[in-house]
């Protein structure tokens, strides 16, 4: 009696789980050949990393293929979060961390006392992604905001989703009297900081917050992690929220075009946000490849929101027998085909001369 | 009554076989064992003591640099600078959602422990307490995503009759938002602590001495009488004793409250209404993008946390000591 009731309840559990679980969100396509013909494989190891979760599903791709064919190579990235994932940076015990977000100068300094030969932290470029705004109006596929308008539905200005500032850009759709529920992120992330350094620099009007990794705006709701949001905007008809590119396909969630002042409103894509990197400017100086993205952009099919990932890692180094296995793997995520794997995981690859220029860095790893 | 509370040791007459026992292990078992559990005791004090010491130096680097006020800001830009933070918001939801969570939970699970102790023939006490055990086996992330996906949209409908029947009070107003609020998240914890109490309380109730019931069944109460005259005095601490484990629990619950809850650091009036935060979902919605100073500030709102459990646990002591009398499972 007892044995047969727990097997039943297991199972119970069981179906809630992996029904719970079919939104894949790992981004992998179903199966995923991950041989590669003339990798460079360096020393053999283990390399660890941590940092970013927006990078996550990138990095899975190129540890597994690295791994597949470079034999006794062990390569860990936890994608513990940018901060946490600087932190241990910081304190020695990865060779390098995924970020979204710049260093600030002291933790520059601070880089100082664990890279070697006087070297210092640099940000190297690696993944973009598109950060889409996904919605759910039942009936609406196609919708086209612009920067101000979103400032103010995201600040709870705008109260439905029949109000006239989105009715005039929108003329052909047939635009329900639904309220507008707009969700953000409850932790903080590396990709609210790119939507709303979007919206300060393109609707400074509309949105007087300063940009953060935090959630500054008015009311709405939020939830926890790219997953959450999903899950609400699925869940709530007349939601609305911002979550990177490949998960509004993986859950079939339309996604808003940007009418940025270009002819054509642009459309979240991996192609258009490539194109955005590529107008993007080296900020950083010595060595350094912070980028400087123009959100304001007014070019034709450049989609303006892009979160950009960097690897930090010391421009000479900071062990020396994990040096070489760290410049073989930081060589191939930068090279030809390292990049080319992103696109069809919905990245955007680093497009010419930025990677150029990373490529050279790793290269003067030594 | 008889108190099942073991007497302190006295020195009394030995008895032949106690003697013959203890001449051939007392020397080096009685010690070892002794030493071990000696050596428990006091590692655990240490270990308390470390993370209270930890957490109050971390803390006090924090709040040494908090621009607000530690205890009233409403706001948890920790890493800014300076940074500004607050726990009024963390407080109050913490506080809130486990009050909410007790008040739904506690009378149920009495209610189950009287059922499965003295009203359920035993087919069906036995299968109905292994069940209630199962429950607190289920890992809080599940009960998260069942609250989330399941009982969050099905709350609406409810929170609509409560605004349309007390929503002048404030406190049950509802705007029709998803019920993503205080009152869900107690809800959602009132079903999570709901079998750690039950399965407690149902052990106390039946450990109530059988003479006491039978003596006031002898002079014609009903069976309810006999549970409010015997039952309920004998296991009133025990029950005092689970309803606080079940506390603990919904204090320091985080994953379920995370993945439910839609947190802002306003305090809203209505409990219906999202928003509001709990120490422990905040501490996991913000470590991963903390810089040092932030996860300062997340530590000395850890050690809030750690000073309200002691003062809860203290307090539920204090109740049960002078109810001493009674007590059957907690001496």
């Amino acid at each position: 009696m007892k044995t047969r009731l727990g097997a039943v309840l297991a199972c119970g559990a069981l179906v809630l789980v992996t029904a719970c679980g079919t939104d894949d969100n790992s981004g992998l396509p179903g199966a995923v050949d991950f041989s590669l013909d003339g990798l460079h494989c360096g020393r053999t190891g283990t390399l660890l990393a941590s940092g970013s979760s927006a990078q996550a599903n990138a990095m899975e791709v190129w540890v597994n293929t690295y791994q597949a064919n470079c034999e006794d190579s062990q390569i860990n990235y936890k994608a513990t979060g940018s901060g946490a994932g600087v932190q241990e940076f910081l304190q020695g015990t990865t060779a390098f961390a995924g970020s979204d977000s710049l260093l600030t100068d002291s933790e520059i300094e601070e880089s100082r006392s664990v890279c070697r030969d006087g070297g210092r932290a640099i940000h190297l470029p690696m993944v973009a992604g598109p950060v889409a705004i996904g919605f759910n109006l039942p009936g609406v596929d196609d919708l086209v905001l612009d920067a101000p308008t979103l400032a103010l539905i995201f600040d709870s200005r705008v109260a439905r989703w029949n109000d006239p500032a989105i009715a005039e850009l929108n003329p052909d759709a047939d635009l329900p009297d639904v309220p507008i529920t707009p969700f953000h992120r409850s932790d903080g992330s590396g990709t609210t900081d790119n939507f709303t350094s979007y919206l300060h620099a393109s609707a400074p009007d509309a949105w007087p917050h300063e940009p953060d990794k935090a959630w500054k705006g008015h009311g709405g709701q939020s939830a926890d992690g790219s997953s959450g949001l999903v899950g609400m905007v699925q869940q709530n008809v007349g939601a609305i929220a911002y979550f990177e590119l490949s998960y509004a396909h993986q859950n079939d969630i339309s996604t808003v075009r940007v009418d940025t002042g270009a002819s054509e409103p642009v459309e979240a894509t991996v192609e258009n946000s490539s194109n955005a990197i590529a107008e993007a400017e080296v900020t950083g100086t010595e060595g350094d490849l912070a980028l400087q993205l123009d959100y304001a952009t007014r070019e034709e099919g450049v989609y303006p929101i892009v979160l950009v990932t960097y690897e930090i890692a010391c421009d000479r180094g900071n062990a020396p027998e994990t040096l070489d296995l760290t410049r073989a793997f930081l060589a191939y995520m930068a090279g030809e085909d390292g990049q080319r794997a992103l696109g069809e995981i919905d990245y955007a690859p680093i497009s010419g001369d930025i990677i150029q220029q990373v490529r050279q860095r790793v290269d003067a790893m030594a | 009554m008889s108190s099942p509370s073991a007497p302190p040791p006295t020195p009394s007459p030995p008895s032949p076989m106690k003697e013959a026992g203890a001449r051939s292990t007392t020397r080096l078992g009685d010690r070892i064992f002794s030493g071990l559990s000696k050596g428990s005791g006091i590692a655990l004090l240490v270990i308390m003591a470390a993370i209270a010491v930890f957490l109050a130096i971390r803390a006090g680097i924090a709040i040494a640099a908090d621009e607000g006020n530690f205890l009233t800001t409403f706001e948890w830009d920790a890493n800014a600078d300076p940074p500004r933070f607050g726990i009024a918001v963390l407080l109050f939801g913490t506080v809130v959602s486990s009050v909410i969570a007790m008040v739904l939970a506690v009378p149920v699970a009495v209610g189950i422990a009287l059922f499965i102790s003295h009203y359920a023939p035993r087919r069906l006490a036995t299968p109905l307490a292994y069940v209630v055990d199962l429950l607190a086996a289920v890992p809080s992330i599940v009960y998260g995503l069942w609250g989330a996906l399941y009982l969050v949209p099905r709350m609406t409908g409810p929170f609509q009759w409560l605004d349309d029947v007390l929503g002048w009070t404030g406190v049950f107003a509802y705007d029709g938002t998803p019920a993503r609020s205080l009152m869900t998240v107690g809800l959602l914890l009132a079903v999570m602590i709901l079998p750690i109490i039950t399965s407690v309380t149902r052990e106390v109730f039946l450990q109530t001495p059988k003479a006491n019931q039978e003596a006031a069944l002898a002079l014609g109460a009903t069976r309810w009488e006999v549970i409010r005259m015997t039952v309920l005095p004998f296991g009133r601490s025990g029950v005092i004793s689970a309803s606080m484990l079940g506390l603990g629990r919904a204090l320091g619950e985080t994953m379920a409250v995370a993945t439910v809850l839609s947190p802002s650091f306003l305090i809203n009036a209505s409990l219906l209404e999202s928003g509001g935060g709990t120490f422990a979902q905040n501490i996991a919605s913000q470590f991963k993008e903390a810089g040092s100073m932030g996860r300062d500030a997340l530590i000395a709102s850890g050690l809030v946390l750690f000073l309200l459990t002691l003062l809860v646990n203290g307090a539920a002591r204090l109740i049960i000591a002078r109810r001493k009398e009674y007590s059957g499972a907690n001496a």
